[in-house]
């Protein structure tokens, strides 16, 4: 057992000092995370802002520019054309200069006066469905306050409260979810060449002289990168509270518990699929197949998992990172424990079992 | 050094595919993982909010009441995901993320509803920015078309002795929404195509650096640079291939989004095929790129994650360009893969062709150009 845990040791050492010699590719690991951060933190927003609007006023008077006013001042929309006609406005949208057209007939004005319902067209280019549902949403809203001349309440007041996430800003919501699909990307990556490596390099062979076991050969391969791993969440937890402002409302001890738990089992994922493979062309495909289109299309990390299918909503039960990021968002958002998070951390434990022991299910140290 | 030999290139050409698609394990990678990735985005890349799950807590108890959530299911927008007379429960629920959207209805709801001047409140769970946002706009688009309806049949029974004036409920400005290309506004018509770009480029970058870097690593490519192979025999024999590969998934992406996703196909077939032609070019270039400055394909392999990630972020593919931070916005336009996407969603779903496009093509064609220069250069003096 001693000797076990020398032998384990001493392989952890192996890996670390290849590591070291390989500063790029260690510079890379901790790179990355920032690099990503930065990118999804500050550059992505599904918020959507300065949808350019393209204005046919046939009706020219006070009342329609009163109303094109009012979709300028809301913020949402920027006039960018004033075409003649609804032909020329549609060449517009071809063109991807416009994505809204708002079109007020001749008879706006009249109507409005003698109180008849006054229909002006909103025609929105659907070929990008969310800004188009979004900036619908938004024409609405406006139009409603419009509605009513004089100013009076309306019948049914409707007031709505944000839990959580108060100005629904989206990066509140990303940040937390990137910590976990950051992980799931670097756990795979790193460790997905490190026993293709030893083959194609032929230093399996020496590995295969040596006494170490089938175990002690995953684990140690595993510490390195589990530490790498850990340091990275950490870097990540900072970025996010002190850059980010993402409040951080439950436990943090719970978070770097549930961390370590997530990245054993990417970890031993990855492992298993080095040795599985034997290639580093494959594994480095395959393990990007296989965590970073999942952790970020079915984790829930952007696009919601009751939105989907049912077929897939069965398939992202096995997606790790969806247990990951509903904890980082439980924690960091919700600020709720262990009592609510129990099913996905239990998820966790399933899934760091079944990654190391495929792992050391799949590895032959033997030289076929 | 002799000149460039077609018999040659030839040859290099068979040795690369043969090595391509000789392993069992590679073939489904190069053609079964794009197949699996356009169903996942087919169908998990969805923004559409849908189905929302809906708390009520109804402290009425009033056939108004009911109507009220009744209009609100019946939208398709929201589903009842619990009920109670408990606003503790409903907390409860918005925690443990069984509800997104909780309506709490006040006891005296249809008093207030007869007389004019009705309240209710929605709680949204805003941990999911995006779906909070669009619930929201949907269900106060949904109530206040109800609590129009109800004045207006309240205000029928007055207004039929008054006569019809501008203070009537009913009057004002009404607005009449249509979409264009994509009438039901579903996400998979915008993502489908632009599957195209992101599949394309992973396959360029990552077939060409991998299998440069392969050569050096296990000591081949000492091999290929004894034999008379010049560096542009090389580069093309490595590259073709690679070409071919993109081709085959560009068309099987394009027949399995037309026929299966009933994506419409408006533009034509030449505007795409010179479209990704040129960004095919610009991605081998950025493979061969890497290729030239990484020693071990784990390096390689890391590199082009480096340039695919932002390359994806900034591209619009999911994120809508015009509501980045204005430098961002800068940078995008540095981005092959942002002009290419417009260029494939506007050929697929507008029918635009190279003449409305021309600054797209002219700006693809300038990248890929200069990607190109600068591999040639490159190569030639760090491999061959």
């Amino acid at each position: 057992m001693r000797d076990g845990l020398r032998r384990l040791l001493a392989m952890a050492r192996k890996e670390a000092i290849q590591l070291r010699r390989d500063p790029r590719s260690l510079a890379l690991a901790f790179l990355l995370p920032v690099l990503m951060l930065f990118l999804f933190g500050y550059a992505i927003t599904l918020d959507v802002k300065d949808i350019r609007l393209a204005v046919v006023d046939r009706s020219v008077t006070v009342e329609s520019r009163k109303l094109v006013d009012a979709f300028v001042r809301s913020g949402y929309f920027t006039v960018t054309e004033r075409p003649d006609g609804l032909a020329e406005a549609e060449r517009e949208i071809r063109r991807n200069r416009a994505t809204a057209i708002l079109h007020i007939g001749p008879d706006f004005a009249a109507d409005l006066a003698a109180g008849r319902p006054a229909p002006v067209q909103l025609l929105l280019d659907g070929s990008d469905a969310n800004t188009a549902s979004i900036a619908l949403n938004y024409a609405g809203a406006i139009v409603g306050q419009q509605g009513t001349p004089g100013g009076a309440r309306p019948a049914l007041e409707v007031r709505s409260r944000v839990w959580y996430n108060e100005a629904l800003e989206s990066r509140i919501t990303i940040v937390p979810g990137l910590i976990a699909v950051i992980m799931s990307i670097i756990a795979a990556m790193l460790t997905s060449l490190t026993i293709a490596r030893e083959w194609e390099r032929g230093t399996m062979e020496q590995l295969a002289a040596t006494p170490v076991s089938r175990v002690e050969v995953i684990v140690g391969k595993l510490l390195p990168y589990l530490a790498i791993g850990l340091i990275d969440v950490a870097i990540t937890c900072v970025a996010a509270v002190f850059l980010f402002e993402v409040p951080l409302r439950g436990s943090l001890t719970l978070l770097f518990a549930t961390s370590t738990l997530f990245l054993l089992g990417a970890l031993g994922f990855g492992i298993f699929l080095s040795a599985l493979l034997r290639s580093q062309l494959l594994a480095s495909q395959a393990s990007l197949m296989s965590t970073y289109l999942p952790a970020l299309l079915l984790s829930g990390f952007i696009f919601a998992i009751a939105n989907m299918p049912h077929v897939l909503q069965v398939v992202s039960l096995i997606v790790p990172a969806r247990y990951f990021v509903a904890i980082t968002r439980g924690v960091f958002l919700k600020g709720v424990g262990l009592e609510v998070l129990w099913p996905d951390v239990a998820g966790l434990a399933v899934y760091s079992t079944v990654g190391i022991g495929l792992a050391i299910l799949v590895f032959r140290k033997e030289i076929a | 050094m002799t000149g460039f030999s077609p018999y040659r290139l030839r040859h290099v050409v068979r040795k690369e595919l043969r090595q391509l698609l000789r392993d069992p394990r590679s073939r489904p990678i190069l053609f079964v993982a794009p197949l699996v990735q356009l169903l996942l985005f087919g169908y998990a890349v969805s923004t559409d909010v849908r189905h929302v799950p809906t708390f009520v807590v109804d402290h009425d108890r009033t056939e108004a009441s009911r109507a009220l959530v009744e209009e609100l299911t019946a939208s398709g927008y929201f589903d009842v995901a619990g009920r109670s007379d408990d606003p503790a429960s409903l907390v409860d629920a918005l925690d443990r993320g069984h509800a997104t959207v909780g309506l709490q209805i006040p006891p005296g709801y249809a008093r207030d509803l007869a007389a004019g001047r009705a309240t209710v409140q929605l709680l949204l769970d805003g941990s999911d920015a995006n779906e909070a946002t669009v619930a929201q706009g949907y269900a106060t688009l949904i109530l206040a078309r109800h609590g129009a309806a109800v004045a207006r049949e309240r205000g029928a029974g007055r207004a039929s002795a008054g006569g019809v004036g501008p203070g009537t409920p009913g009057a004002g400005v009404e607005l009449r929404p249509r979409a264009w290309y994509n009438p039901e506004l579903e996400s998979r018509v915008y993502n489908v195509p632009a599957v195209i770009g992101i599949l394309l480029l992973i396959i360029c970058l990552l077939l060409t650096a991998l299998g440069v870097v392969r050569e050096r690593e296990t000591g081949t490519l000492e091999q290929l640079l004894v034999s008379p192979i010049t560096s542009a025999e090389l580069m093309l024999g490595k590259t073709i291939p690679v070409l071919v590969v993109a081709l085959i998934d560009l068309v099987v992406i394009a027949t399995v989004g037309t026929l299966w996703f009933a994506i419409p196909f408006r533009g034509s077939p030449f505007a795409l095929l010179l479209a990704a032609l040129l960004f095919i070019t610009a991605g081998l270039s950025v493979g061969l790129l890497v290729s030239t400055i990484s020693r071990t394909q784990q390096e390689a392999f890391m590199t082009i994650f480096l340039f695919i990630l932002p390359s994806v972020i900034l591209s619009g593919f999911f994120f809508p360009i015009r509501s980045m931070p204005e430098v961002f916005q800068w940078i995008t336009l540095g981005n092959p893969v942002r002009w290419f996407l417009e260029i494939v969603r506007s050929v697929f779903l507008k029918g635009t062709g190279i003449r409305e496009l021309w600054v797209n093509y002219l700006a693809l064609g300038g990248m890929a150009a200069g990607f190109l220069a600068l591999a040639v250069a490159r190569f030639r003096r760090e491999i061959a």
